[in-house]
């Protein structure tokens, strides 16, 4: 038994639940920060931007499974439906706190979302978000079947939307959103099976 | 002097300034890194003394001028300003400083200076957000003559009655309280008088969201946010939105500065 089949073996005897519990914190913390000063004097941005981040890091999470599967053979796929629910309801979280606590005035939020295009981005990762978390449950993939596949491929588009709205939405010449962007970029063509023929060339 | 500006005493006197932990805590100094706690963290190793001034171009006595010598010939008073970032986000900074105007008369201002250009103080080694090309470094900043020279426009050196922080921009910097706050450039180290417009950062950075006059203009939306409504700091994690003023509240006094402008294509 290599290492890597040992860390799956282990991996087998963990409980996803627990995952979710998890993933409650985060949010729960920040909010914690953010009515507490901790997270500075102008809470309300500081809190959007923790949660949009975490969505992020999440979602490159869940990307990162199935290229660690394939290239280092660690099986992971069992957390993978959890590390997608979490990385919506942090999308969700963020664009509530952008509703709610940011812009505040309903006619603005309409005007922002179709007038600047960062929103327009940030929405449609939003948007294309929504059937895949209606359908993460055993009874959809079922009833979809091979469909269900298709339909989850809306992930990537949604991640790199995600990616680019963080990009855009930044002042100057900034690192940080680029390197998540390019970090996505690099998970998804980690992806790309390269058709035998051409591998063997 | 106050006589002079009829608007200024009663604009202040409704005004409840910030916190000084508040106007201290939330800086943009992106020489010292994008966030906003950036700023009060790596600040302070910026050498601040000695500290001179080189005020040079179309003037008649070019040259260093010492801070401390400068701070001899002023004459500093508090100024209660609204403080409006192009972000969207708004303090009230009780600052202490002096007319910009007197100190360019220290150098004497020459007949055909149009506009004054300032510069920000560029030490790699003290201030880590450099290595990073987010804007071109030195910041630089400008202003037509008209506007520097007008009363509201203050050299700040000081924080309610202490000298300003260094991630306020110690030890001087410029405060003009109708423009968005990236145009009140902080540590100022050069002050040039120039018959041309010179070139400003963040319009050199993003030309089609950064103008060269950014004065503060509820109807002209930067084009990745409403300019309308602003929140202010300290309002905490429920804090509503207030309306943005004209030139930031501003209007009475330097709204004659752009008579005939369009103030849309001169943004």
């Amino acid at each position: 038994m290599t290492p890597v089949d040992r860390v799956n073996a282990g991996l087998r005897r963990v409980p996803v639940w627990p995952l979710y519990i998890l993933g409650a914190l985060p949010p729960l913390w920040f909010l914690w920060l953010g009515l507490t000063g901790g997270l500075g004097v102008e809470p309300i941005k500081a809190l959007e931007h923790e949660l949009g981040e975490l969505a992020l890091q999440v979602l490159v999470a869940g990307l990162a499974v199935t290229p660690l599967r394939r290239h280092l053979g660690l099986n992971l796929m069992r957390f993978r439906r959890a590390l997608g629910i979490l990385a919506f309801a942090y999308v969700f979280l963020h664009l509530l706190v952008w509703l709610v606590l940011d812009v505040q005035i309903p006619a603005q939020i309409w005007a922002d979302i179709v007038k600047r295009p960062y929103i327009t981005v940030g929405m449609a990762a939003f948007a294309l978000m929504v059937p895949l978390v209606a359908t993460s449950n055993d009874r959809a993939v079922r009833w979809l079947g091979p469909r269900w596949r298709r339909l989850h491929r809306l992930t990537y588009p949604a991640v790199i939307l995600g990616a680019v709205h963080y990009v855009m939405l930044v002042k100057g010449f900034q690192i940080e959103p680029l390197l998540y962007l390019g970090g996505i970029l690099a998970l998804l063509m980690l992806r790309i099976r390269v058709p035998r023929r051409l591998r063997t060339a | 002097i106050a006589a002079g500006l009829p608007g200024r005493g009663r604009a202040q006197d409704a005004l409840e300034p910030n916190t000084w932990e508040e106007i201290t805590s939330y800086n943009n100094y992106y020489e010292f890194g994008t966030g906003k706690e950036d700023p009060a963290r790596y600040a302070g190793q910026l050498t601040t003394e000695p500290w001179s001034v080189r005020i040079d171009g179309l003037v008649d006595r070019p040259g260093d001028y010492a801070f401390a010598d400068i701070m001899e010939r002023m004459t500093v008073e508090e100024r209660i300003y609204r403080f409006r970032c192009v972000e969207a986000w708004s303090m009230v900074v009780p600052w202490n400083g002096f007319e910009l105007a007197d100190m360019l008369d220290l150098a004497g201002v020459q007949e055909g200076a149009r506009y004054v250009a300032f510069e920000t103080v560029l030490r790699p080694e003290e201030m880590p957000g450099v290595s990073r090309p987010v804007l071109e470094w030195p910041y630089v900043e400008g202003l037509r003559l008209d506007e520097a020279r007008h009363p509201l426009t203050i050299m700040a050196t000081g924080l309610y009655g202490r000298p300003i922080p260094n991630q306020n921009g110690a030890p001087l910097r410029l405060v003009v309280p109708w423009k968005y706050g990236f145009k009140s450039i902080k540590s100022v180290v050069r002050v040039t008088l120039t018959a041309d417009e010179p070139p400003t950062s963040w319009n050199v950075a993003n030309p089609r969201e950064y103008g060269f006059y950014s004065n503060v203009n509820p109807e002209v939306d930067h084009p990745r946010w409403s300019q309308a409504s602003e929140r202010e700091i300290g309002g905490g994690l429920f804090a509503r939105r207030k309306p943005t003023l004209m030139f930031n509240g501003y209007e009475e006094e330097v709204a004659q500065l752009y008579e005939g402008m369009d103030l849309a294509e001169n943004f």
